[in-house]
């Protein structure tokens, strides 16, 4: 055994869930809320809000919150499923609408981490009203491990390499 | 530069202008014949990794998905969608991680049947060739004879 014990990473990460989203201006902008994190899981929520209907005609909030509550999750998912924190960037997020969401209901999500390869880490995610037994969305993705690596912060700042074809 | 089919900017402000997600993302319709284009204005809100800094996926995922309803809406021309289109999946592909810059996207529609449409939608930044993220989905059109139900 290890004589420090020391809690399992994902554990370090719970005090701190609310305020994770805090740092990220987009989730910050449309309230989104990380409410709790288990191993390889993460549970969030967007509360409803005007501003973030996709169709006034039946006021369910739009698709696309959805696919950012999805993509947030995801990652918060893959970091509580490792030993320390890495960056992660999705390589590709899928999302089956399944039923048409309650209108002006908030939309919570759970995601799970289910496997943890080299380079790649792969997630399922639901969103829902009420229960994760009956879903609004279903979502697979795929992320990428150690995204920033090499790359300083501010990389995004400099001009792009170009690159000369032989 | 092309001149917007009669009509069809009417019906794409009318489109994006009846989704409140629309605005709270910031999107700008242009139009180039029958060619949808939407910008996503660069603004802090947007971003999702702050130390690239880097657009949220989410973001840029929500924004191709906008531009396929407004193609839709646009290819099916006036007061053909009764409803807005409606999504049944996504699946989004993320190449490259969206700068700090304005962005646009454009969608072909890969076919449109009675009932569902297939769209495949590319977003880039500084060059069209070098896209940052591409989307293709089915969605639900709705005219005035199909209601609610997928």
């Amino acid at each position: 055994m290890d004589e420090k014990n020391e809690a399992p990473f994902f554990e370090r990460m719970k005090p701190i869930a609310a305020q994770m989203m805090k740092g990220v201006p987009h989730a910050k902008a449309m309230g989104l809320e990380i409410t709790d994190i288990q191993a390889a899981r993460a549970f969030g929520r967007v509360l409803f809000r005007e501003d973030l209907v996709g169709d006034p005609e039946t006021g369910v909030i739009a698709g696309g919150v959805i696919i950012t509550l999805m993509d947030s999750l995801g990652g918060v998912a893959v970091v509580a499923a490792l030993e320390e924190a890495t960056t992660v960037a999705t390589l590709d997020l899928r999302i089956d609408y399944m039923r048409p969401a309650a209108p002006r209901r908030d939309v919570m999500a759970m995601a799970h981490c289910y496997h943890v390869a080299r380079s790649a880490a792969f997630v399922r995610a639901v969103a829902y009203e009420d229960s994760p037994d009956d879903p609004v969305a279903h979502a697979i993705g795929v992320f990428m491990l150690s995204a920033n690596a090499g790359r300083k912060s501010g990389a995004n700042l400099e001009p792009p390499k170009k690159v000369t074809k032989p | 530069m092309s001149l917007p089919t009669p009509g069809a900017m009417d019906t794409l402000s009318d489109t994006l202008n009846r989704i409140p997600y629309a605005r709270f993302l910031g999107v700008r319709p242009e139009l180039h014949g029958d060619e949808v284009t939407l910008v996503l204005p660069y603004k802090e809100a947007l971003i999702g990794n702050p130390l690239l800094p880097a657009l949220h996926g989410g973001a840029v995922g929500a924004f191709m998905e906008l531009t396929a309803v407004a193609q839709l809406a646009v290819t099916a021309g006036a007061g053909a969608v009764a409803h807005l289109p409606k999504t049944i999946d996504v699946s989004v592909d993320y190449l490259r991680s969206g700068r700090p810059i304005d962005t646009f996207a454009r969608a072909r529609v890969v076919k449109v049947g009675r009932r569902i449409a297939n769209c495949f939608v590319e977003a880039w930044q500084l060059e069209r060739a070098q896209p940052i993220a591409s989307l293709r989905g089915h969605f639900l059109m709705r005219g005035a004879e199909t209601p609610d139900a997928v």
